[in-house]
């Protein structure tokens, strides 16, 4: 049958690309010849740097306000975006009034944990889910499914007292544990080893391989861009979350970075320099992240999307 | 190959018996496709008949996943739902009360401000994030020079936390910040966006809107890769303008992601928090007006002397809500299809 398409295919190959890659040429042509209107063109980057003004100048205003000293208007009209004497010592000093750098520590931790145990956990069960025919596979996947459908926000009470029946209220372990595997990273696993060729797989099998060794050293490597996924968005997920560790946490020396800021804010709400600082400190670490990994994180609202 | 696994497949189906044999599928045969596809019936036959696995493996495999999300999602559901008919406090066993709790919601005038608050959020928000996204990913859409640059800007809001969100906002809204200093200058006087209670309310709205912005227009993006350019020229040729086509052809094209984004932005923002607790404080804003309902669990049912019983009943109808909303916004679809 592959022969047979080929063959097909064969002769006529070659002159229906060229064909294609004319028509494409043509249309492009045609396209920026009905679009070159400047005025659209112009309008069009005006209302991009117009939003873009928008979402990122609001960071960077506070990016401003973090680098201004003591001396400096904060409160000054005309605004001034570009700090007359940028300092430092804003970062300095909130370090001084809050342990902010033990915040980030314990912020990272938690992420670093997180990220390793959905990774983990979501890939094992995702390829049993996918990979393996076994009596109760269907209720083992209704179980996760029916996992996502409930609202963090309606079950966290009660997992605050599950937390403390444990004696794990105000740890960062306790921070983490709900989360540590999520349903719908076990789904998304389950997608992308499903839609692997089986071929390869039965060849292993054929040559004594065992499903652990199928599962780690053949599915796994071939699903490393879902997996990226999935690490990127648990340690966004961690970094950012608040609920949650808001409701856990009571001891100053366990704050994660978004309960530190919390209390920053409350306890130091009219000084912005240091609140600015603080804010600086949360973000930057993600956004370095996310300049560095846009693909995964696309990539990631994609399948999110189609799957919750 | 093909038609080696093919008759290895085939073979061994009658042992599994009639009843996992699905409905004749002779499209199965096109074997290359059909792999690829999970549902597929055909490796799933090929998998039960030579078992490729010990019998305990696949529990292995699953064990850390579902010990986590049946301990920490599903439990604590079931735990919340039987607590919600209980008086249960932090530090107190409680005695089965029946629907004493949900009797008491009624009167409580603090669950109806919380309930209030929360539907607004939705109707406030949700209009917006399902169409302002769409049309920022027709603003970039098109392969211009720098687009990506633009498209990685608009999503940043996305990334950072709520928590450094909501206090930049604090900072531009506040008496003597940015915002107001501009508006002070052009003769508007002072705005108070912190303290008035529905401006509060509103700021915040506004706060989750910009925050979404971007992660709808990625999947806007997507939705809109399949809408066929032909369409579009041949709308254009028929001397239909922009705002003509927007409607006749790219609205009915990504219909059905609109109605995704109206779901997933409608039970994120019935469910909203932290937006509302930063900008108006734990107490949520003058006298507690702004105090949504998943406020209320967390200050009704959280601290040493949280009551459990009652906040969880506050936690059922935040339950309840956001499920009846996802259903509702679902079958909007389905009618519409019909």
């Amino acid at each position: 049958m592959s022969t047979l398409t080929a063959s097909r295919r064969g002769p006529a190959g070659p002159g229906r690309r060229e064909e294609r890659r004319r028509e494409r040429l043509a249309e492009k042509q045609q396209q920026s010849g009905r679009r070159v209107p400047v005025w659209q063109l112009v309008l069009r980057y005006a209302l991009l740097l117009a939003v873009f003004a928008l979402m990122v100048g609001p960071f960077l205003w506070q990016l401003s306000t973090s680098l201004k000293g003591p001396a400096e208007d904060i409160y000054s009209y005309p605004p001034k975006l570009l700090p007359g004497d940028p300092t430092l010592d804003n970062y300095a000093k909130v370090a001084d009034l809050i342990p902010v750098w033990d915040f980030a520590l314990n912020s990272l931790k938690v992420a670093a944990a997180n990220v390793l145990t959905n990774c983990v956990g979501a890939s094992l069960a995702g390829y049993a889910l996918a990979r393996m025919r076994f009596r109760g596979r269907k209720a083992a996947l209704v179980v996760f499914v029916m996992a996502m459908l409930v609202p963090v926000e309606s079950i966290i009470i009660a997992q605050f007292m599950t937390m403390r029946e444990l004696q794990l209220n105000n740890t960062l372990v306790g921070v983490l544990l709900p989360a540590c595997i999520g349903a719908m990273n076990v789904l998304l696993m389950r997608n992308a080893f499903s839609n692997l060729p089986y071929e390869v797989e039965e060849a292993a099998y054929v040559d004594g391989a065992n499903a652990w060794q199928r599962f780690h050293r053949i599915a796994l490597p071939s699903v490393k861009g879902t997996l990226a996924v999935v690490a990127i968005f648990a340690f966004m997920g961690a970094w950012d979350d608040f609920l949650w560790p808001l409701i856990v946490l009571s001891d100053q020396s366990n704050f994660t970075l978004t309960i530190g800021l919390n209390y920053l804010h409350g306890t130091f709400a009219d000084n912005q320099r240091l609140v600015a600082a603080g804010t600086i400190i949360a973000v930057l670490p993600l956004i370095v992240m996310f300049a560095c990994l846009q693909r995964f994180f696309f990539r990631g609202v994609g399948e999110g999307a189609v799957k919750g | 190959m093909t038609a080696m696994t093919k008759g290895s497949g085939n073979g061994p189906v009658g042992k599994t018996g009639p009843a996992a044999a699905p409905p004749a599928e002779p499209t199965a045969k096109a074997a290359p496709s059909s792999l690829s596809s999970p549902s597929a019936p055909d490796p799933k036959r090929r998998g039960r008949a030579v078992r490729t696995h010990l019998p305990s493996s696949p529990w292995l495999f699953l064990a850390p996943g579902l010990l986590v999300v049946g301990g920490f999602s599903l439990y604590p559901f079931v735990s919340t739902v039987l607590n919600s008919f209980t008086d249960k406090r932090t530090l107190i066993d409680g005695q089965w009360v029946g629907g004493a709790n949900y009797q008491e919601l009624i009167h409580d005038e603090m669950f109806w401000i919380g309930l209030r608050n929360s539907a607004l959020y939705v109707l406030g928000v949700v209009p917006l994030l399902v169409i302002l996204p769409l049309l920022l990913a027709l603003l970039v859409q098109r392969h211009l020079p720098g687009i990506t640059f633009f498209r990685s800007a608009f999503y940043t809001p996305v990334v950072a936390s709520v928590v450094v969100v909501g206090l930049i906002w604090v900072w531009l809204l506040d008496d003597r910040g940015l915002v107001n200093s501009v508006l002070g200058a052009v003769g508007l006087g002072t705005v108070p966006f912190l303290s008035d209670q529905w401006l509060l309310l509103l700021s915040a709205m506004m706060v989750t809107v910009w925050k979404g912005l971007g992660y709808y227009m990625i999947i806007y993006l997507a939705a809109l890769t399949n809408v066929p350019r032909e369409l579009h020229e041949a709308c254009a040729v028929d001397g239909a303008g922009a705002v003509r086509r927007f409607f006749t052809v790219t609205v009915p094209a990504v219909r059905s992601t609109m109605v995704l984004v109206g779901a997933l932005s409608s039970v994120s923002a019935f469910k909203v928090f932290s937006e509302v607790y930063l900008m108006a404080g734990d107490g949520g804003g003058p006298g507690g007006a702004d105090t949504t309902l998943v406020m209320l669990v967390q200050r009704v049912g959280t601290g040493l002397s949280g009551r459990v019983g009652y906040a969880s009943a506050i936690s059922v109808v935040v339950f309840v809500i956001t499920l009846g909303l996802m259903l509702l916004v679902l079958r909007a679809n389905r009618k519409e299809d019909s």
